[in-house]
Order: C-alpha cells, then structure tokens, then sequence
C-alpha cells in the first residue's frame, strides 16, 4: 500500500527553491533515508512532507492523516513530567496508552521526572516516544538520533523496526547507519537550477 | 492582452511604469503648484477667519488621502492573498509610508488650522483622535513589515493586519464618535459640498485634491519600482548564497 | 483540545508567572497612579475608570507573547500544526487558557482596586461586567497579534505596538459603560458594543491568527 506519493515536486526555502524535480513514493513496510549534505534541503522536503509548507511545485499525496512528524526540536514542556508530555501528546492524537512507548524507549524508569530534568539524549528519547503514541503509519524524522547515545540509537532503530514491520513506514534525514534494510534517496543531484525561469509571470523575483 | 492582471507582471509593471512615469511626475507636479497657487494667492481671504482659510488646501486633501490610502492598501493586500501578485504586496508597502505621511500633514495643518479656529492646537474631537489612531495603525503595518525578514511571509502577515485592521479602524472610529461629540465641522467637501463652501474655494480645492491624488499615484508607482528592484536585489543575493555553498 | 486546555493551565500554573504576574502588575500600576496625579479623592474618583481599564489592557498585554512564543521555541507548534486538531481551534483553546490565566484574576482583583482609587459605589457592578465581557477579546486581539509576531526577534515591542491600537474601541466601550453607569445613565448602547467586539473576535480572530502561524512556519 502506498503512503506517501510525491510526483515531479520541487521544494522551496523563503521564496526560493532548494530541490526540484523530486519523484518518490514509500509503500508501508519500507524506511527511505535521505542523504546530502547540509542545507541541501532535507528539512525543507520533510517539511513539506509533513504539510508545514506547500510545495513550490509538483504534488504530494499522503494518505489522510498518515504523517507523524519529528523535528530538532523535541516539543517538550520542561515543567510537565514526562508521562504528563505523553500524556498530552496521546491526548492529541485521541489515544489514551502511554505503556508501550515509554517501555520501547526505556523511560519507565523516568515517568515521573519533569522533562527540564532530563538529559539531552533522554529528552530526544521522550521526542521519539511521542511518535508512539499518535498510531500514525508515516514518521517523517529530520535527524532524529542527534544526541543519543549509541544504546539509545539501537533502542530507536528497534522502535523504527517494529513500526515498520506493523505496517508502517518512515522517512528518515540521517547521516549515521541505522543498520536497516532501507531505501537510501540521495537528495544531492536534485538541487534546484538557479539559472532558469520557472515561473514566466513573476520570473522577476526568481 | 487577454487580463488586467497583465499590468501586474512585475516586468511588464517596470515596462510601462518606466514610459508613464515622467509625463505622469511633470502632470502631477502641474496640477499640485496650480491647486495650491491658487488657493493660496488668487482666493479671498475669508470673512472670518481671514487668510488662515487658506490651509484648508493642504488640509483636507491630505486628509482624504490619508483615509483613502488605507482603502488602497487594503485591495492590494485582498488582490495579494487572492492572486498571489507580488506587484500587489509591494504597492501597499510602498503606499504605507506615503499614507503616513498624509496623515501626519492633515494632523499637522490641522493643528496649525485649530489654534486661531478653536484656540487650541490639539483637542481630542473624534475627528483629530480617529486620525491618531489611524497614524498608529499605519505605523504598526509598516513596523510589521519592516521586522520580518522573509518577502513572501512579510506581504501575507501585514496582508491580514491590514485586513483585521481595516475592521478595528472602522470601529475605533465609531467607538470615538461615540466617546467624544466633538466640535470639528462636518466633512467640507462631500457631495453637496457647494452648500458648505463657496464656489471660488471649491474650485481650487478640487484641483488641489486632483494634485494630491496624482501626487499620490506618481510616488507609489516610483516606490513600487524601488521595491521591485530591492526585490530582484534580494533574489540575486539568496541565488549567489545558495550556488556559493 | 481539552487536552490542550489543561496543559496550558498547567503551565501557566507550573512556570508561576501564570496568576501572580499580570495580578501584580496590575496592582502596582493602581499604586503608581496617585503618586502621579495626587491623593485628591475627587480627581481619583474622576479617573478610575481609566485608570482600571488601561492597567487591564497593559497587565493582559504583558502575558501574551507567551502564548504562542514558548511553544514556538520547543517547537510544539510545529507539532501542533501537524496534530489532528485545527490550528483554529488551537489559537481558541490557547486564548482562552490565557483569558482564564490573566483576564479572569483582573476581574475579580478589580473591585478592590477600585476600592483603592475610590471609585463611585454605583460603578463597581459596571466596572466587573464590563471586564467581564470586555477581557477575553483583550485575550483574542492579543493572541492575534502574538499569531503575527511569532518567531520574530524582539517581537514583544512589536507585539505591543500592533495590538495596543486593536485594542482601543474595546477600551472606550468599557470605561464609557462604567463612567455611564457610576452616573446613572443608559448603559446599553455601550455594552452592546464591547459584546459584540467579543463576540466578533472570539468568534473570527481564531481564524486569522491560524492563518498568521500556519505562514510563519512556512
């Protein structure tokens, strides 16, 4: 089953294009990974995956409420205990059971402490558990194993494992070699021309 | 020429503004000294209020455009988050600053005007308050331009200020009439105007007004350019930072 | 949403600037007042209404750049604006968690600095209505204004500076009402105008502030 289909999309960063021509689709059961190297526009096409920005060009299809999306910053309430950001988040998503994720992520240990006092890694650990937590096939992650430890980034990849065996699927930007069976999309030879007209109305800008 | 938004392609737009804006800077600049000439040196002093009536050349167009800037602000800022022109977004940022400028002559001229009527420079009259108001309101648009970095989101975020403004402003002026009964005369000129003033000030004053509107168009479209050219400028500095890494 | 309600209460709460803050601004901005114009009981009478309008729209507008700001920063708007909940109802809930924050406590504060300023016996029923009905489009126009400053760097003046006018037909209608009602004349038209400026705002402002964020993610 497709998830995401994205046909002939060209990506944009305040006002110009960073990507174009971009064609991919992620079927559940698969993990595609971004590379290239930085500013080349990762977090822009996964913003635009994720329906933060529209796209300059071309199309994006994802099946109705599929993405679940994670960004540098965690979204996490330093004065709320870290079963009180689940919490919040489950809420959101309409969801009650906060067990597994905080068991798959290792913070049962953890629930009770407020997010303000957690370590860098345990914070970004908290930020991918709430992925749990939304019961949405698509994790479109940008650079999710920043600052985890290397038994914190296996824990992660177990976590990206077993949604994808469930049926779902992820988008990854990542530089390290999470050890999956992945499909590796490089971004690198889609980087937007800068010497062409795109749009023959307001060419003036561009 | 299948569309009027032809016009506002932004080349097209520095195409024809190019041709029309030296017949256009010499007619308005001919129409402003005649209406103010006029009105200054070859009008009777007025009965009452002597040469001090004469003011009301500078007064009451500026003021009207004050107001009616705004009104074109606004349908540039709908024809922007409509139709996506550029030209559009740019025109009312252009236009702000001119409007300010209105504003502050009317309450300038206006205060001036108000010591040998009223004996007072400055009353809060509904009137002399809703222009106020109206010079915070254009000074919050344009400081709201000014602070975001980005065109595009800068033109949508003052777009909808404009758009909530224009209400607020609307109410506000309501809301002042309400406050204060005020002792400003009526609007000078409406349509009926002939009955307010007589025919020797009403001519003048509608050349007066003729020269402030054409004034108006000439600076807009000079300042729309300007901006234009920023814009281009802006571009070709985010495609050399862009090809540079 | 509920969910969102609560967390914003609990914020709000938990980081304890929630009640205590715009309270006490507001106090000692009634404070400062006759230090300023004297301790004539009659000229303190005279402005009270003022006085207790304006210091509400100045300790309501001391708290919104919080509103969106602090969830910018963490990134939970990112997230919000992906969520299964409308960015509309997002900027709902988020007022309203403000207005309950700060509007409310004002309210209740209000009668007693207005006791401090002596304020005409008859004017105290006016001067709780009108807060009452007048505080939450103060909160509405605010998270607005916060919608179009987030994520700017010293958006807080700018802030100021664009809600500040917004917030001047609000201001006249509620210290009209009070100055009517300490005189005994009809308060009708007046009230009706600032419920309508509520409700106009409470119920359209949501929608131009979700528009206002979802562009400054972009």
């Amino acid at each position: 089953m497709k998830l995401i289909y994205v046909k002939n999309l060209t990506v944009a960063r305040g006002g110009m294009p960073v990507l174009e021509g971009l064609s991919f689709d992620v079927s559940s059961g698969e993990i595609l990974v971004l590379r290239g190297p930085n500013g080349a526009g990762k977090t822009t096409l996964l913003r635009t995956l994720a329906g933060l920005q529209p796209p300059y060009a071309g199309t994006v299809e994802t099946a109705p409420d599929a993405v679940a999306y994670a960004a540098h910053a965690d979204g996490l309430k330093t004065t709320l205990t870290v079963r009180e950001n689940l919490m919040f988040w489950a809420g959101v998503y309409g969801g009650r059971d906060i067990g597994p994720a905080l068991r798959d992520f290792n913070l049962d240990s953890l629930s009770e402490r407020p997010a303000g006092n957690l370590s860098a890694g345990q914070k970004r650990r908290l930020g991918l558990a709430r992925l749990r937590v939304t019961h949405r096939p698509v994790w479109v992650l940008d650079e999710p194993t920043v600052s985890l430890d290397v038994a914190s980034v296996d824990l992660f990849a177990a976590a990206v494992k077993a949604h994808v065996a469930s049926g779902g699927a992820a988008i990854i930007a990542t530089h390290i070699q999470l050890g999956f069976e992945e499909t590796v999309f490089d971004v690198t030879p889609y980087k937007a021309r800068m010497d062409v007209v795109r749009d023959d109305f307001d060419e003036a800008f561009l | 020429m299948a569309s009027i938004w032809e016009w506002a392609n932004p080349r097209k737009f520095m195409a024809w503004t190019d041709r029309a804006l030296p017949v256009l800077s010499v007619v308005s600049a001919c129409i402003f000294v005649i209406g103010l000439v006029w009105g200054f040196f070859f009008t009777p002093d007025d009965y009452r209020q002597g040469a001090t009536v004469k003011i009301f050349y500078l007064h009451v167009p500026s003021a009207m455009m004050a107001i009616n800037i705004w009104g074109m602000m606004l349908v540039a800022s709908l024809i922007w988050i409509v139709r996506r022109h550029h030209v559009s977004a740019l025109a009312a940022k252009s236009a702000a600053a001119i409007g300010m400028t209105m504003t502050l002559i009317a309450l300038v001229t206006g205060a001036i005007w108000g010591k040998p009527m009223w004996g007072t420079y400055w009353e809060w009259d509904p009137r002399l308050t809703s222009f106020l108001i109206l010079l915070l309101f254009y000074i919050g648009y344009m400081a709201l331009w000014e602070a975001i970095e980005n065109p595009d989101t800068a033109a949508d975020l003052t777009s909808v200020l404009c758009l909530v403004g224009s209400v607020f402003a609307l109410l506000s002026r309501y809301a002042v009439n309400f406050w204060n009964q005020g002792l400003h005369q009526g609007a000078s000129l409406s349509l009926d105007a002939q009955e307010n003033v007589a025919d020797v000030y009403w001519y003048p004053a509608l050349v007066a007004i003729a020269g402030f509107i054409l004034l108006f168009v000439t600076l807009v479209l000079l300042r729309t350019r300007t901006e234009i050219r920023a814009r281009r400028l802006h571009a070709l500095d985010m495609r050399e930072r862009v090809q540079g890494q | 949403m509920i969910r969102l309600f609560w967390r914003d209460l609990t914020l709000a709460f938990r980081s304890g600037g929630g009640f205590g803050l715009g309270l006490g601004f507001f106090l000692i901005l009634v404070t400062l007042v006759p230090f300023g114009v004297g301790p004539n009981s009659e000229r303190l009478m005279a402005i009270a209404p003022g006085i207790l309008w304006v210091g509400a729209l100045l300790a309501c507008l001391l708290s919104l750049d919080r509103i969106f700001a602090l969830d910018f920063e963490d990134g939970s708007l990112d997230l919000l604006a992906t969520a299964p909940i409308p960015l509309e109802g997002v900027v709902a809930v988020k007022a309203l968690a403000h207005w309950i924050t700060t509007g409310l406590p004002l309210v209740l504060a209000a009668p007693a600095l207005g006791f401090l300023l002596h304020l005409d016996s008859a004017a105290y029923r006016w001067l709780i209505i009108t807060l009452l009905i007048g505080t939450p489009a103060l909160s509405f126009i605010g998270a607005f204004g916060a919608a179009l400053t987030v994520g700017l760097k010293r958006g807080g003046l700018l802030m100021s500076l664009l809600v500040l006018p917004l917030y001047i037909p609000t201001l006249i209608f509620g210290a009209e009402v009070i100055r009517r009602g300490a005189g005994g004349f009809l308060v009708a038209t007046p009230l009706a105008m600032q419920a309508g400026i509520t409700a106009g705002s409470v119920a359209l402002l949501p929608f131009a502030a979700a528009a206002a964020i979802r562009v400054a993610l972009r």
